[in-house]
């Protein structure tokens, strides 16, 4: 059982784990870097953020290929299996996080000259948590902490809860000088893009979960809220 | 169901029993078996459901073929072994000393590795059972061999071809001639020892078709080294090492989260 085919199909899911976290780590410096060119009305580098995206698709495509062609030839089982199948959802999930990383760009872009933001402090704590999330989920997917993954996923209430506080400060914004409306309403979109990326990283956190132990904690299911877990 | 039969399952290994909530039509009790001074099996406790596929998996020498051949008793046929423990079928035990053992082993079927036709005839083949146990009176053989062979899902197959040696039969179908002629005693349950290892993989997946279908009215229980196998066709999989039960779950469970470790490794090809 310890033969050469295994040894190869080994080597095959550490380099898969591997692309996943360079792709992570494009990933991480794409959300980075679109919220700063924001906060420093940086067009120019709001635009590169934009073009690098389809690298990161190009990622999710190779990641893809890579879990269909080792599924097909090795038909793994138990923790293998459910690696490929972690594997193939957080690649999605990464990519998804590039869309927003992109979403977050164009706004910046719109956002070029508008006055200074108002929720600057609030807007740079989001970033630096969801940063923080995606590359301790990613960390705890290749050490295979289920323990550290779970952590992550508490954290999303943080991000929400700063998503909220942004709400209610550019409202008051908006009530009170109307000429700053489209200007809030973009910062209300950054925010919301960042929360969403915030979820993407629980999502992972949930795949980690099931990865290590095999058990669903998505949707509520140690807690009953769903048919689920072991 | 009795406390006897349904006993809290465990979840160390060892004992487990995913098939408790169904009163077990084979009960394997604190079972041991030597060659000589070798001991084979240590205290292997299981449950076999009835009208289910079970699986054996494990390494070469972990016991499994010990095992299912302990079931009808065909270990007695080799010199200086020696068992302690018990199984039972229907809460009888196969090893009472008033326990006819033809009789046993036309209850419990048994197929093995390579396809062994006897050189005779496809319709001698599965008539021989019937006839010798006296099944059923002589003119009604024909009407027998034909249920058994449809049964087998041969029938279209050797229809016209009844006369010709059973030999001359593709390896597929010699095997699936041998479930035939095992059908035509009327069992109970099926032991099958790695029947697809010798075949190619359309053979194979017919052999295996035929046991999903066998399943709804017999008690199947299969060896096989082909983890794809015991995954695609069983109901719960057994997995052995060393001659102990390690692991006993129901087959989705045991090969996508198995619980013990040595399980784990030898799914995921990590063992030894």
């Amino acid at each position: 059982m310890t033969g050469a085919p295994h040894r190869h199909f080994h080597d095959e899911l550490s380099q898969l784990k591997d692309r996943l976290l360079h792709m992570s780590g494009e990933v991480e410096a794409a959300v980075d870097r679109a919220v700063r060119a924001l906060l420093e009305h940086d067009a120019d580098a709001a635009e590169q953020i934009i073009a690098h995206d389809s690298a990161i698709d190009e990622l999710e495509i190779e990641i893809e290929n890579g879990v269909t062609n080792l599924l097909a030839l090795q038909q793994p089982m138990a923790r293998d299996l459910r690696l490929l199948l972690a594997a193939l959802k957080i690649s999605n999930d990464l990519e998804r996080m590039g869309d927003h990383a992109v979403n977050i760009a164009q706004s910046a872009k719109r956002l070029r000259d508008a006055p200074p933001i108002t929720p600057a402090p609030e807007l740079s704590d989001m970033a630096r948590s969801v940063k923080a999330m995606l590359s301790g989920v990613l960390s705890a997917f290749v050490k295979g902490d289920s323990a550290a993954a779970r952590a992550i996923c508490r954290q999303d209430d943080h991000v929400d809860a700063l998503h909220r506080s942004m709400f209610r400060i550019l409202l008051t914004h908006m009530a009170e000088v109307p000429s700053t409306i489209t200007a809030a309403m973009e910062l209300l979109l950054v925010s919301r893009n960042l929360e969403r990326v915030a979820d993407l990283a629980t999502n992972i956190g949930e795949d980690v979960v099931f990865m290590v132990e095999g058990t669903t904690i998505k949707h509520h299911a140690e807690t009953g809220g769903v048919a689920g877990g072991r | 169901m009795s406390s006897v039969m349904r006993p809290e399952p465990a979840r160390e290994g060892g004992d487990l029993d995913p098939a408790a909530e169904i009163e077990p039509l084979i009960d394997i009790r604190d079972f041991s078996f030597w060659y000589g001074e070798n001991q084979a099996l240590r205290g292997i406790s299981m449950r076999i459901a009835p009208r289910k596929i079970t699986a054996f998996i494990g390494p070469s020498g972990c016991g499994k073929s010990t095992l299912l051949r302990s079931i009808d008793r065909m270990n007695e046929l080799i010199p200086k072994t020696r068992r302690a423990g018990d199984i039972l079928i229907e809460g009888r035990s196969v090893y009472d000393a008033g326990t006819d053992v033809v009789a046993l082993r036309q209850r419990v079927g048994m197929v093995f590795q390579q396809p062994n036709p006897f050189p005779k005839s496809v319709f001698d083949n599965v008539a021989f059972g019937p006839k010798r146990n006296g099944l059923c009176a002589p003119r009604e053989l024909p009407d027998r061999v034909e249920w058994a062979l449809k049964r087998a899902a041969l029938w279209d197959e050797v229809s016209d071809r009844l006369d010709e040696p059973g030999t001359s039969l593709s390896g597929g179908q010699q095997q699936r001639l041998c479930i035939a002629r095992t059908l035509a005693n009327d069992p109970e349950v099926l032991l099958l020892d790695e029947p697809c290892s010798a075949l190619d993989p359309i053979a194979t997946q017919k052999i295996e078709e035929l046991l999903v279908q066998l399943k709804h009215e017999y008690t199947i229980v299969i060896v096989t080294h082909n983890l794809h196998e015991a995954a695609r066709i069983a109901d719960y999989t057994a997995f052995f090492y060393l001659g102990e039960l390690v692991e006993y779950e129901r087959s989705e469970d045991l090969f996508t989260r198995p619980q013990q470790e040595r399980t784990e490794a030898y799914v995921t090809g990590r063992f030894g």
